[in-house]
């Protein structure tokens, strides 16, 4: 009888391969399944102890999905899985031309929100959509093709900048609202 | 068994009683209770044909809690013993409750949530509402002849962790075992989902009593995905009320009213309210206590102009909901309506509008949130075992702990799918330092003092070590009735300190346990009854689980010696079930829960194989 490791990882735990690159409509898949036989709604009647792991079981397939959903949490996780430290709190050099580029759109952004301009807000967003979108294509490169870890962490850094200027974006839009 | 039948679609579950379950609908201004009889989902009504109670209490003078009508009766003559709208109450302090000044009441501030003081003596908003409940409960439990096994209890979905806790402790004090809290646009969803078979994208717009919900769930082969849901708990019908108030204050010239006289005023504005969704105009007639005439017209158009600004807010909430779950306004297949509210002209123009689609409300806004929490209490008790839907839902608001400066570090952010679990390490920043305070707290805001503070503890008995040392690992755990419990334990010495908090705005078990023995109606010996019952009937559908259980995967999972000690502790518990000794059950009931630890591990190693390699695969597509 195959016994579920609780330390598994989580491309084994949705059955795909641990590559940076997925099927997601594969992974959305997978993810229902799994919930679809240890959430809690399907427990409410049992015993404690079915109760207990249930909850264990879905919060576990529940950090897997986002973990894998999310491309830049899916990076950090794969090179976690080889042990790679992508060194976003200590390692703060980042290139000159990505410094220049992100102050130029801070500076964007300050100024669509004191003009309260929201078209500039979406040229921008699309604009940063646009360079996540480019790191993800180098990112697919590093950790699948050429497994240069290091080149891969430095993308990780720079989309973890990028994620926060996004959601800052976000909140500009929310503020627009208001 | 739920778990297995999904994987094997042959097998069968052994026969048992259906067990009564309900959905309780606990709203601002009404309240319904609803069950499924023979597969369909029905509000239960009361002895007059009535299935809405308003959810209004009165502690009358002469002793006595009226609840409902009755009580609704008496709210201008008797306005500061009559509680209306206590929902808005629930979990909150006094400075959250922005009108104060405008509501009858005697308000008492109490640490963490605000209490009432009233003929029968100073009432939390928990005591309150449980009195609604427990009217809910007798007539369901007179309805269906027979006691109830739980209930799903609805929430809004922007409640906050307080809010929810207040929810469940309401039902633990009106004696009701709560099988899950639920979303009321979740609710609403299930009925309507699974009435009309739909697929694709919705948004449930929810504008209740008292609070606005907007939801955003993907429907599709049978999973119910909240991808995000935005909201205000403090904005509702009252609130439209309040505004013809205002506007009949400032026409006629009045001001500072007596209690009675402001109750008076807001019962002809909700009133006008009613009929200016079928008449362009109403007339507004009351004679005020010192003898004023009050006597003006109020047009649609008057009325739509003084609440612009209310409807609007809901859109904005729309907006942030969309925009969370990264979607666009095209990309919505369809509008539900839910709550009295968007009976209203000018909400039900204003949400087909930004939708660019006529809004679904072929359900009864007042009742489908009722429905659908019966048809998902019906599966939670075990009644339905095949063909199963499943419900992903999420949190509504981020969740976090204050850091230096009164910054808020956030731990699990909103709409992450629940049950949710997160942890975060932090360290000590003194020399010797021994002891480190957490603050959780909930909300979207940068600084603490802008967010819900939920609760405070402290984590002492950490070694003395140079400032940064110390590993203290803060685990967030979000259960799937979207309660929070936290927990803190010092990671590098090897000695764990740990903590596990209920927020400060929910009651102990204690003081729950005392309000019980406050209340009139539990005298000492029903208690004991009920407490024996309750133990009683937990053992038998324990019993029966672990029966079930045994026969489907006994065989395959355990070695006979194992299957042994499973059955003894069955029998040890069958040999004290129908004594009355409660504490004699209760262990037995323990001692069988610890015995089937392993089984149960084994049997969901099994569950989780079969999602991955069973034929429900291809269903789930």
């Amino acid at each position: 009888m195959m016994q579920f490791d609780f330390q598994q990882d989580f491309f084994s735990l949705f059955t795909l391969p641990a590559r940076f690159q997925i099927d997601s409509t594969a992974l959305e898949q997978s993810y229902r399944a799994l919930q679809a036989q240890v959430h809690p709604d399907k427990f409410a009647h049992l015993t404690e102890a079915e109760k207990r792991l249930s909850i264990q079981w879905a919060t576990r397939v529940n950090e897997g999905y986002q973990t894998l959903r999310n491309p830049l949490n899916r990076a950090r996780y794969l090179l976690s899985l080889h042990s790679v430290d992508t060194q976003e709190e200590s390692n703060t050099s980042m290139p000159t031309d990505f410094l220049m580029q992100q102050m130029e759109w801070r500076e964007a952004l300050e100024e669509a929100v004191q003009a309260r301009d929201a078209d500039e807000l979406e040229k921008l967003e699309a604009r940063v959509q646009h360079e996540v979108r480019f790191l993800q294509q180098q990112l697919a490169v590093d950790l699948d093709d050429t497994h240069d870890f290091a080149a891969a962490s430095g993308i990780v850094r720079k989309l973890k900048f990028l994620e926060k200027l996004a959601e800052e974006i976000g909140s500009a839009f929310d503020e627009l609202d208001s | 068994m739920a778990l297995l039948q999904i994987a094997e679609p042959g097998l069968s579950a052994a026969p048992h009683q259906h067990r009564l379950a309900v959905g309780i609908d606990l709203g601002t201004t009404n309240s319904l209770v609803a069950t499924v009889r023979n597969g369909i989902s029905a509000v239960l009504n009361d002895i007059h044909g009535c299935a809405m109670l308003p959810s209004v209490v009165r502690y009358a003078a002469e002793g006595g809690v009226q609840v409902g009508q009755g009580a609704q009766a008496m709210q201008s003559d008797d306005p500061h013993n009559t509680i209306v709208s206590v929902k808005r109450f629930m979990g909150r302090g006094l400075k959250d409750v922005g009108e104060v000044g405008n509501l009858p009441y005697s308000f008492v501030d109490a640490p963490g949530m605000l209490q009432l003081r009233t003929a029968a003596g100073v009432k939390s908003p928990v005591e309150v509402s449980a009195e609604i409940l427990k009217v809910l409960r007798e007539r369901a439990e007179l309805t269906l002849d027979g006691e109830l096994v739980g209930a799903v209890i609805t929430v809004p979905a922007y409640f906050d962790d307080a809010q929810r806790q207040a929810t469940k402790d309401a039902a633990k004090l009106a004696g009701i075992n709560v099988l899950r809290l639920l979303n009321e646009p979740t609710a609403a969803a299930i009925a309507y989902g699974l009435d009309n078979a739909s697929e694709g994208v919705y948004a449930v717009y929810d504008l209740g009593g008292g609070t606005f919900d907007i939801s955003i769930l993907k429907l599709s082969k049978g999973v119910f995905e909240v991808l995000a849901t935005n909201g205000d708990s403090a904005l509702g019908g009252d609130d439209f009320d309040h505004r013809i108030y205002c506007w009949v204050l400032e026409k006629a010239g009045l001001s500072a009213l007596s209690p009675h006289d402001t109750r008076l005023l807001l019962t002809h504005a909700r009133a006008a309210k009613e009929q200016l969704t079928e008449l362009p105009q109403t007339q507004i007639t009351a004679i005020l206590s010192g003898g004023e005439l009050v006597d003006l017209t109020l047009t649609r158009v008057a009325f739509y102009e003084m609440t612009q600004n209310l409807v609007a807010r809901t859109l904005q909430a729309t907006r942030r909901a969309l925009r969370d779950a990264k979607l666009k306004v095209e990309d919505i297949t369809g509008t539900v309506m839910v709550g009295g509210s968007t009976r209203m002209p000018q909400v039900q123009h204003a949400v087909g509008e930004f939708f660019g689609q006529i809004p679904l409300n072929n359900l009864d806004p007042d009742k489908v949130v009722a429905l659908g929490a019966a048809i998902q209490a019906n599966v939670l008790a075990g009644n339905r075992s095949s063909d199963d839907w499943l419900l992903l839902d999420v949190i509504p608001l981020s969740l976090g702990i204050e850091t230096m400066g009164g910054l808020v570090e956030k731990i699990i952010p909103r709409n992450s799918t629940i049950p949710s679990a997160r942890a975060q390490e932090f360290t000590t920043y003194k020399d010797g330092q021994t002891a480190m305070s957490i603050h959780v707290v909930q909300g979207e805001r940068e600084l603490v003092s802008d967010c819900r503070s939920l609760a405070k503890f402290e984590l002492r008995g950490i070694p003395a070590m140079v400032a940064g040392a110390a590993r203290i690992r803060v685990t967030f755990q979000v259960d799937a009735d979207g309660l929070l419990s936290v927990s803190a334990r010092e990671m590098s010495s090897g000695t764990e300190s740990h903590i596990v908090v209920k927020p400060s705005y929910g009651l102990s078990d204690e003081e729950i346990t005392r309000m019980l023995q406050d209340s009139a109606q539990h005298a000492r010996e029903d208690m004991q009854a009920r407490a024996l019952r309750e133990q009683q009937t937990e053992a038998s559908q324990l019993l029966e689980a672990v029966d079930n259980a045994l026969q489907q995967d006994g065989e395959a999972l355990l070695d006979a010696a194992a299957q042994a000690r499973i059955r003894d502790s069955m029998d040890a518990l069958r040999a004290v079930i129908a004594g009355n000794d409660h504490q004699a059950i209760k262990r037995a009931v323990e001692a069988l829960n610890l015995a089937t630890t392993e089984f149960a591990q084994k049997r969901m190693d099994q569950s989780v194989k079969h999602a991955l390699t069973g034929h429900k695969l291809s269903e789930l597509e």
